[in-house]
């Protein structure tokens, strides 16, 4: 894959800036990356980051509440903003005549969000809202980014869940709000990414003529989410009363993929070798020969791949029959693991999983939107954007024996069982 | 926080300069659609194939008619769609899936009461091997004992976790009450009709109904158009049939009727399913007919979502749209919320379908929603994968390019009383029918005092 022309500056206010520019699609996309996420939200407050991604929609000194979704949307383009584990993105894809829009819209809310306590109250409805319809009214909600790591992990950034208890969110305060805006939304602790149709010189001056006057701010000091490897196994059990079938899911630690991340991407196509396609391991073995579980799956990060810093999650997860012993789908997931462990993937099959996976990057780089968030997310989160780039090289590079490593690593460390129980039937 | 002082929620508001004006949009740059070269094969099967380079991929949509009016179709059209790709005369699952993988390919298969499709994409150098794979499942699946067996028990399992989602459950009432029991109501069979398959059923269905004739294939990617059409016509020349595939027929048109309250217990949502008449993409008022849905809940910036969203916190999502069906199309109005405040967004739902006829779109309320539609278009068709689907649903509505081309010029013509018109016919509050699932303990007595609902 080429890599993109990247172009980057920083502004005197510390705001960081990338400049994509691509001249045969007719849309342009930019996105603010602020560097906090659900890790980062205080004890008592669980599910804050991500309502506070709420309330930035929620108007700001310019624009007057809904303002900012009618102006893209009557500009021709799209919008989002998701919480993740250590940032929240915001983002918007116009036909490339909104550009200078997109950017005044963006810059208004990171200089002068308008916080308001109506529109807290009426948030935290709309997020209570989202947290009935994705977790409480379904089967596997939240299955497995909620529920699998307060088994794995300790400490209370690691472990809590990101879209937070209804008591918590009800205390939030606006006073919350003011603290954490300054505290994480400071222009030292984002960063701006514009990709598309675009003329970079006419872009940078555009950055700068609408985020350039946000006061400076110091950037928080970030810190390390690290803690003990876990040693042993560790279990739980939940009580789902919406599931018709159990579920399993296994949480591994991975490497840092900051300080190593070929050993990061071993662990990832460990993941493919282990659950992408027919022809995959556990589909083999315990799908298709044992008959042991009805679907199963297994990848590298918690939220998708590079996608958090240390610490993340390699995880397995597992929906099967109520006859089938939970023991017995752990007890094969081993023996597959320990196979790979022992004599690592063939040259040819780890072959045709980084061509399915290089594949699957063509495609998400064939869309403005999604090659615009992996550069800035790995820009924010590692500070090379390149990586998104250099994937599939570095992918193909990956050799057997460093995924039979991978496989070695997670047998020989500790990990989560999280069991998902059905409800006793009546 | 760790924060030791910061600025009040008011100082952050406002800043010496005081608000700042919306900059103006710049000039506007149109890219022209790639040319679709197209072709009936001998077998039946029209080829379409549009070079769309950007990344060396190309994407694949298969769409085949596979309507069937007896009681077992839609069990064994689904054991069908899950053991297509587990072997063939002379390839195993295994081989298969490798096959596809070592040029970067994934192929699905899916199935629902008016079609069959096989989806997927590859490295675009890799068409041949790709198409190679699809032809020989195409022609010799052999839906093998052991595979059927398997992916019957596992299809079982997973229609059990299917209709333990509320979507389900509410699709599923939506739609018997719209549309009784004809048999585009029948999208998921139950566990034991599933079980009752065999494998004979599946193999017969396969060589009756998995044919060519009627069928579209439609390739887009870094291609040479005649090239990928002609390497299409060498590799399906043994796909052939004496008749062509089913199509379903049309259903009965929506009767308006009270709404039927469904009852889920221990239910903390409620699913509102409304839906009345629409128009086909080929009516002269399908324009007028978009703008005026997108100013009622086709978007964020609507009134109904602004309405029950961002206004009164009832719900995290509100969401309207048209629907094509064989020969039509439905107006769908959907929305999840809170069990407490069922009744309140009804009223709220109710309130806004009636104001929309009364209070029709204003200039500026249609010139958003034809920015956005036109503007939505544009981003959709940006890839590879979004032109792939758009190009497969429109032939298969009789429509091509060229209507893709004309589009933006036919939203930019509408004018706003064109959009009052399409309002006050379509999105009238007596048009509609529908579904309330819930749980009927804890809503039935605010939602039946509203009227316009029986059940359960």
């Amino acid at each position: 894959m080429p890599v993109p022309e990247l172009h980057r500056t920083t502004l005197p206010n510390g705001l960081r800036v990338l400049v994509v520019p691509d001249p045969v699609t007719p849309v342009v996309g930019v996105a603010v990356h602020v560097d906090v996420g659900f890790r980062s939200e205080p004890e008592g407050r669980t599910g804050f980051a991500h309502l506070f991604e709420h309330l930035m929609f929620q108007g700001s000194e310019s624009l007057e509440k809904l303002a900012h979704f009618r102006h893209v949307q009557g500009s021709g383009g799209v919008f989002n903003g998701s919480t993740h584990q250590d940032y929240t993105d915001y983002f918007q894809v116009l036909p490339a005549a909104a550009l200078e829009r997109a950017l005044f819209l963006e810059a208004d809310r990171l200089r002068a969000p308008k916080l308001t306590q109506e529109n807290l109250r009426n948030q935290v409805d709309v997020v209570k809202e989202e947290i009935r319809l994705n977790v409480l009214n379904r089967p596997y909600g939240g299955f497995p980014w909620i529920l699998l790591p307060p088994v794995l992990y300790d400490t209370f950034p690691n472990a809590h869940n990101g879209y937070g208890d209804f008591s918590e969110l009800e205390q939030a305060s606006l006073d919350d709000a003011a603290a954490f805006f300054d505290t994480y939304y400071s222009p030292a602790n984002a960063q701006v990414t514009v990709a598309g149709y675009l003329d970079v010189e006419e872009t940078l001056r555009l950055v700068e003529k609408h985020f350039g006057d946000i006061p400076a701010r110091p950037a928080p000091q970030r810190p390390s989410f690290g803690e003990p490897l876990p040693s042993g196994e560790r279990r739980q059990s939940v009580i789902d009363a919406h599931a018709p079938l159990p579920a399993i899911a296994l949480g591994y630690r991975l490497p840092d993929p900051g300080a190593d991340l070929d050993g990061y991407l071993g662990h990832a196509l460990l993941g493919s070798v282990l659950g992408d396609g027919e022809a995959a391991r556990l589909q083999r073995r315990l799908v298709h020969t044992d008959g042991l579980v009805t679907d199963i799956s297994a990848s590298a990060g918690l939220m998708g791949p590079l996608d958090a810093r240390d610490p993340d999650t390699f995880t397995i997860t597992a929906v099967h029959p109520g006859a089938v012993d939970p023991d017995r789908v752990l007890a094969a997931v081993d023996e597959e693991l320990d196979k790979l462990a022992a004599e690592g993937p063939s040259t040819e099959e780890l072959a045709r999983q980084v061509a399915r996976w290089s594949a699957g990057l063509h495609q998400e780089n064939d869309r403005v939107m999604y090659r615009m968030l992996g550069l800035g997310a790995r820009e924010l989160l590692y500070g090379r954007a390149e990586i998104s780039a250099e994937l599939p090289d570095r992918l193909a590079a990956v050799t057997p024996e460093q995924v039979r490593a991978a496989a070695a690593a997670l047998r020989s460390g500790g990990r989560g069982v999280l069991l998902v129980e059905p409800k006793e039937s009546e | 926080m760790t924060v030791t002082s910061h600025r009040s929620a008011d100082e952050i508001g406002s800043t010496a300069l005081g608000p700042r004006p919306l900059p103006p949009l710049g000039p506007t740059r149109a890219v022209p659609l790639p040319d679709v070269e197209e072709r009936v094969l001998p077998n039946g099967l029209r080829v379409l194939a549009a070079h769309r380079p950007g990344v060396p991929m190309v994407e694949l949509r298969l769409r085949v008619p596979f309507a069937g009016e007896e009681p077992e179709h839609p069990a064994v059209a689904e054991l069908l769609s899950s053991t297509l790709l587990t072997g063939t005369a002379t390839r195993d699952r295994v081989g298969i899936d490798d096959e596809l993988a070592a040029v970067g390919a994934d192929l699905g298969v899916n199935v629902d009461p008016e079609r069959l499709q096989i989806g997927g994409s590859g490295l675009a150098d890799g068409l041949p091997d790709l198409l190679a794979v699809l032809a020989d499942v195409l022609t010799s699946a052999t839906h093998p004992d052991g595979e059927v067996a398997r992916e019957r028990d596992r299809l079982v399992e997973r229609i059990s976790v299917a209709r333990a989602q509320p979507r389900t459950i509410a699709r599923e009432a939506l739609q018997r009450k719209r549309f009784g029991d004809h048999p585009i109501t029948r999208e998921m069979p139950t566990g034991d009709d599933v079980a009752a398959v065999t494998v004979e059923q599946v193999r017969a269905l396969h060589g009756a109904a998995l044919v060519p004739g009627g069928s579209i294939l439609v390739l887009v990617g870094d291609i040479d158009p005649p090239t990928a059409i002609a390497q299409v016509e060498k590799a399906v020349t043994g796909w052939t049939a004496d008749a062509p595939a089913r199509e379903l027929s049309s259903p009965p048109p929506i009767t308006p009727s009270d709404l039927q309250l469904v009852h889920r217990a221990g239910s903390v949502q409620s699913q509102l399913r409304l839906s009345a008449p629409a128009l086909r993409r080929h009516d002269e008022r399908y324009a007028a007919l978009q703008l005026a849905n997108l100013v009622f809940g086709g978007y964020f910036s609507s009134r109904w979502m602004e309405n029950v969203r961002e206004d009164k916190g009832y719900t995290y999502g509100a969401h309207s749209g048209v629907e094509f069906v064989p020969g039509g199309a439905v107006l769908g109005v959907e929305t999840d919320v809170a069990s407490d405040v069922t009744a309140a967004a009804l009223l709220e739902t109710r309130y806004e379908l009636g104001r929309l006829t009364a209070v029709p779109p204003t200039a500026a309320e249609v010139d958003a929603a034809r920015a956005y539609a036109v503007g939505s278009l544009l981003i959709s068709l940006d890839n590879q994968g979004g032109l792939a689907s758009t190009l497969s649903a429109l032939a298969a509505d009789g429509l091509g390019i060229e209507w893709l081309r004309t589009h933006p010029g036919r939203l930019e013509s509408v004018t706003v009383e064109q959009v009052a018109e399409a309002a006050l016919e379509f999105f009238a509050p007596t048009a509609f029918t529908g579904v309330v699932v819930g749980d009927a303990d804890v809503i039935g007595a605010r939602v039946r005092a509203l009227g316009g609902i029986t059940g359960p």
